[in-house]
């Protein structure tokens, strides 16, 4: 009898929890439909887009949160999506996003399936060492050396085809590589440099590593649209607009902060926007 | 249409290659696993309580550890804390480490099966064999596991198809092998997206589907007829 009550009081229990949480999610979800923005964004990239309980930092969020201003959405008009890298296109061609802010680097098989705005910012695959190791200066100087990257990304590929005497462990995340490279089994991290500066700017890691400085490779970050959609000329004008006014500089130098990190002068500020059809 | 075939043509062969280290990753680790788990097995049926023991804890603590854990280990810790190194290939090396990590996960899934395949055998054949005055291990070898096998065979069927799907994990511990490259393809090949998703479905379900017929048609023809 007693064992019965028990079990009759969890469930209820469980239930009230049910009901509460599903009762939360739509409540976040149906304020105001219409006029929100929905942005994909990455959640694990700091320094570009980051996750951080309920706050979003990151070079890509906020040119997000400058663009959706310019397009007439506030802050809390956002709504921020998650858009890891193998679904960023789905999520443009179902319209569950309206724009994607995620290291989205154009290129022409992608533009088969979504459009692109921008480019506002022009990385360049670069290499993250030790602070105190001078022997890495780019790609020419990896004969023999161990690099990390993560599987299926565009900077294991690069390597793999132009440096052939390079050892790479791929991993599922670049926190892994890190792990890595600050234990002395690996020589250095390889991906966009941004994507480098952003890690190294981290509080766990300040001071442990550096980015070398010598890109090889070129990946205009462009922002991800459906292809019906009517954005992309106004979008292109926010960009240019952030850059004109300072707040493109201010915030890349806010989210790679400590790291010395200067982006590659030559092609940033971008300036050749995609055309809009 | 076209795009898929340039995809081929793109990547052809190291999709082969790459679908090849599965299979070769297969067959190493269902070897090394079944050695491993007929030893757990017999530990677990042996009249000593602390080999027992051993061998409950293990089935216990490495079944319930998801196979992405064991094979990140693999490399973040013996490769990158204890800088172990099997071979001087580098590549070698991550393949090998990938291969002891799946040989350990799934030794407790074989050791399982085949626990079940001695369940099939009657109790009055181990006590036959006590009474011809064997003891426990040629008892075990010579009588029982030698029923257990032929009862254990769909099990254990399943636990190696299991098997060929999990070294898609590997790509945790840094294996160039198919979900690796599938993830690549989808970086540099969006226009075909969901094709080869499916292209590499289909290629497990080749594989998968005469391994299934074979273990189903094995596990009637190999029954011990009682």
């Amino acid at each position: 009898m007693r064992k019965q009550r028990l079990g009759a009081i969890a469930a209820a229990a469980a239930a009230a929890t049910l009901a509460l949480t599903s009762c939360g999610s739509s409540g976040g979800g149906g304020g105001g439909e219409g006029d929100t923005v929905r942005i994909g964004i990455k959640y694990d990239q700091p320094g570009l887009g980051f996750k951080e309980g309920d706050s979003y930092t990151g070079f890509d969020v906020d040119v997000a949160k400058f663009v959706a201003k310019e397009l007439g959405y506030d802050e809390n008009k956002i709504e921020w999506v998650s858009a890891p890298s193998a679904n960023r296109e789905t999520l443009l061609e179902t319209n569950q996003v309206d724009m994607i802010f995620a290291t989205y680097t154009i290129n022409d098989k992608r533009k088969e399936r979504v459009g692109f705005a921008g480019p506002y910012f022009v990385a360049g695959q670069d290499l993250l060492v030790r602070a105190d190791d001078s022997s890495i200066t780019g790609k020419d100087s990896l004969d023999g050396k161990k690099l990390c990257s993560v599987t299926g990304s565009t900077s294991a590929e690069n390597v793999r085809k132009d440096v052939p005497g390079v050892e790479l462990v791929e991993q599922s995340g670049y926190a892994e590589c890190l792990g890595l490279l600050e234990g002395g089994n690996i020589d250095a991290i390889t991906t966009d440099d941004i994507i480098l500066a952003g890690l190294a700017a981290t509080d766990a890691n300040k001071g442990k590593f550096k980015v070398v400085g010598n890109p090889f490779s070129e990946e205009p970050y462009g922002v991800g649209l459906n292809k019906e959609s009517d954005k992309c000329e106004a979008i292109n004008t926010a960009i240019q607009k952030m850059i004109d006014d300072g707040a493109w500089k201010e915030a890349l130098d806010k989210n790679t902060e400590g790291t010395g990190y200067e982006p590659n002068a030559k092609l940033n500020p971008p300036t050749n926007f995609e055309a809009c059809s | 249409m076209e795009g898929y075939l340039s995809l081929w043509d793109e990547y052809g062969s190291r999709i082969m290659e790459s679908f090849w280290a599965n299979l070769q990753l297969t067959f190493w680790a269902a070897l090394a696993s079944l050695v491993l788990g007929t030893i757990l097995a017999i530990m677990r049926i042996s009249p000593i309580p602390s080999l027992r023991a051993f061998g409950a804890a293990y089935v216990n603590i490495i079944r319930n550890t998801p196979l992405t854990i064991i094979l990140t280990f693999g490399v973040l810790v013996l490769f990158g804390v204890f800088q172990l190194k099997l071979t001087n290939d580098f590549d070698l090396n991550f393949f090998q480490i990938a291969i002891i990590g799946l040989s350990i996960y799934h030794a407790a899934f074989f050791c399982e099966a085949i626990r079940s395949g001695v369940n099939t055998v009657p109790l009055g054949q181990a006590e036959a064999a006590r009474a011809i005055g064997l003891s426990f291990l040629p008892a075990a070898w010579l009588v029982i596991l030698p029923q257990a096998f032929r009862g254990a065979i769909a099990p254990m069927g399943n636990v190696l198809i299991a098997l060929i799907k999990n070294t898609t994990v590997a790509i945790a511990g840094s294996v160039a092998e198919i979900s690796g490259l599938m993830k690549t393809m989808l970086e540099y090949r969006a226009d075909v997206g969901v094709l080869i998703f499916l292209t590499v479905a289909l290629m497990f379900v080749i594989v998968v589907l005469p391994i299934g017929a074979l273990v189903t048609w094995l596990s009637k023809r190999l029954a011990v007829a009682r």
